[in-house]
């Protein structure tokens, strides 16, 4: 876990850009739903073109996190950081849903100088520190634009009948509200999610779900959504199987001295039979 | 072959019903686990439950029966009850195993008799409505189906109705006494 926390941000805004460029960041859960009194669940971190396929490698993102069914913290276990990716185990022992996360935020500027060379800050592979931005960014540099970024990642167990303790939004960045329990998702029926950006609704967020298993599909077979104004959207999944959900928002309602506001968010979700 | 047995059994087991049960008011359900010829066979996890008809707080939801591997230590057993999967998401999720008179052992393949009084546990005082009978088997490495028969609550005269699976269940036959 500590190892976790030391190695935490590496360049989000290339996880970023490489999901532009059709990949995904997943973490996925062995099972989604436990009977009896519980027990182990594993989980995989990882970056990939195909879901859910080891083939682009496992970012370093930060911490993983655990909101327990009373909504208090607990931590994962036998975390292992491989090449293609990150595993860990977690015991689910409370009846109730578990929240899987890990959250990341960050500052970035580029613009183009006096004498027309693009510049940017923080360096590759360093975390910008907003203390700095001052020194780091020139008085006179041209076609500023500094973009605060927030990503989540998230996954959901639960033992027995679902709760939603856990899942209270922090209202900071990109986040799901479930009006449908993501542990209660039927192929049959729609379901139905908030999505809020620092608590608020984020409108026209730009939602993408995909099934697990594009190896073997001729097509990738995703469908996009989009928010309403309240933040809302209504997915089909149509057929049982385990899905990804990305979702992107971004606008310009960002606090100095960024100037653009943009929430990257996804889930793993396993829709059973009805 | 197998389909034939399936016919040849729900009617005799249409017959031992005729021939008189309890005459109290309530429901006798026969179940059958099918024969299955397959190299490693376990006995089926299964669920037995009523729904009404209405959709949401109104909606009725009572289990009456369910098989599981009760004995193992540790309730080692349990933990496969949510393969049952739509009596899980139903109701199985919210019950604490072994539930009193409605959990007990997996049943060998054949036809199982079960019977339910009206104003006794399990079934308690069913109020006039419409509902579905589900009968949901599910085996370790097998399939899972689910069988429902709809009924209409109470009845003037001795009613039965049946159902029939194609893989893991067999015939399910529901006899409705006034």
């Amino acid at each position: 876990m500590k190892k976790f926390i030391q190695c935490a941000f590496f360049s989000t805004a290339m996880v970023a850009s490489a999901i532009t460029q059709a990949h995904s960041l997943w973490l996925l859960p062995s099972e989604t739903s436990k009977g009896g009194k519980g027990g182990w669940v594993t989980f995989d971190l990882a970056l990939s073109t195909e879901l859910f396929n080891f083939d682009s490698g496992a970012p370093k993102l930060g911490a993983i996190q655990v909101a327990t069914p009373s909504g208090s913290l607990s931590e994962v276990q036998n975390a292992f950081e491989g090449k293609l990716r990150t595993s860990f185990d977690l015991e689910i022992n409370q009846p109730g849903t578990y929240k899987v996360f890990v959250t990341n935020s960050s500052l970035n500027a580029r613009w183009e100088t006096a004498d027309g060379k693009r510049g940017f800050w923080p360096a590759r592979g360093e975390k910008a520190d907003p203390a700095q931005f001052s020194t780091a960014v020139p008085k006179d540099a041209k076609n500023l634009e500094v973009t605060q970024s927030t990503r989540r990642l998230e996954t959901f167990v639960t033992l027995g009948a679902p709760n939603k303790d856990a899942l209270k939004p922090t209202n900071q960045g990109l986040e799901l509200v479930s009006v449908t329990h993501p542990n209660d998702l039927a192929a049959s029926e729609p379901s139905e999610f908030i999505f809020l950006i620092d608590g608020k609704p984020a409108v026209g967020a730009k939602i993408e779900v995909v099934e697990g298993g594009s190896r073997y599909r001729l097509s990738p077979g995703e469908q996009n959504y989009e928010t309403d104004k309240n933040g809302h959207v209504k997915i089909q999944w149509k057929k049982t199987g385990i899905f990804w959900l990305g979702a992107e928002y971004k606008d310009n309602k960002a606090t100095k001295p960024a100037t653009v506001r943009s929430g990257s968010y996804s889930a793993t979700f396993e829709v059973l039979a009805e | 072959m197998l389909k034939k047995m399936l016919i040849k059994q729900s009617l005799f087991v249409g017959a031992l019903l005729a021939s008189g049960f309890a005459s109290a008011a309530g429901l006798n359900i026969s179940v059958e686990v099918p024969k299955l010829n397959v190299a490693e066979y376990h006995t089926p996890y299964a669920a037995v439950w009523l729904e009404s008809t209405e959709e949401g707080d109104k909606k009725t939801v009572k289990t009456l029966s369910v098989w599981y591997a009760d004995k193992k230590r540790e309730g080692g057993g349990e933990k496969w009850l949510k393969d049952l999967r739509q009596w899980w998401r139903r109701d199985g999720r919210t019950l604490t195993f072994p539930v009193d008179g409605v959990s007990g052992a997996t049943k060998l393949s054949g036809v199982h008799q079960l019977s339910y009084t009206q104003g006794t546990a399990p079934l308690g005082n069913l109020p006039k409505g419409n509902y579905t009978l589900f009968v949901e088997l599910a085996r370790e490495g097998g399939g899972r189906e689910v069988v429902k028969v709809p009924f209409t609550w109470p009845v003037e005269k001795t009613t039965s109705l049946s159902a029939s699976g194609t893989a893991e269940v067999g015939a399910v036959t529901l006899e409705l006494n006034p």
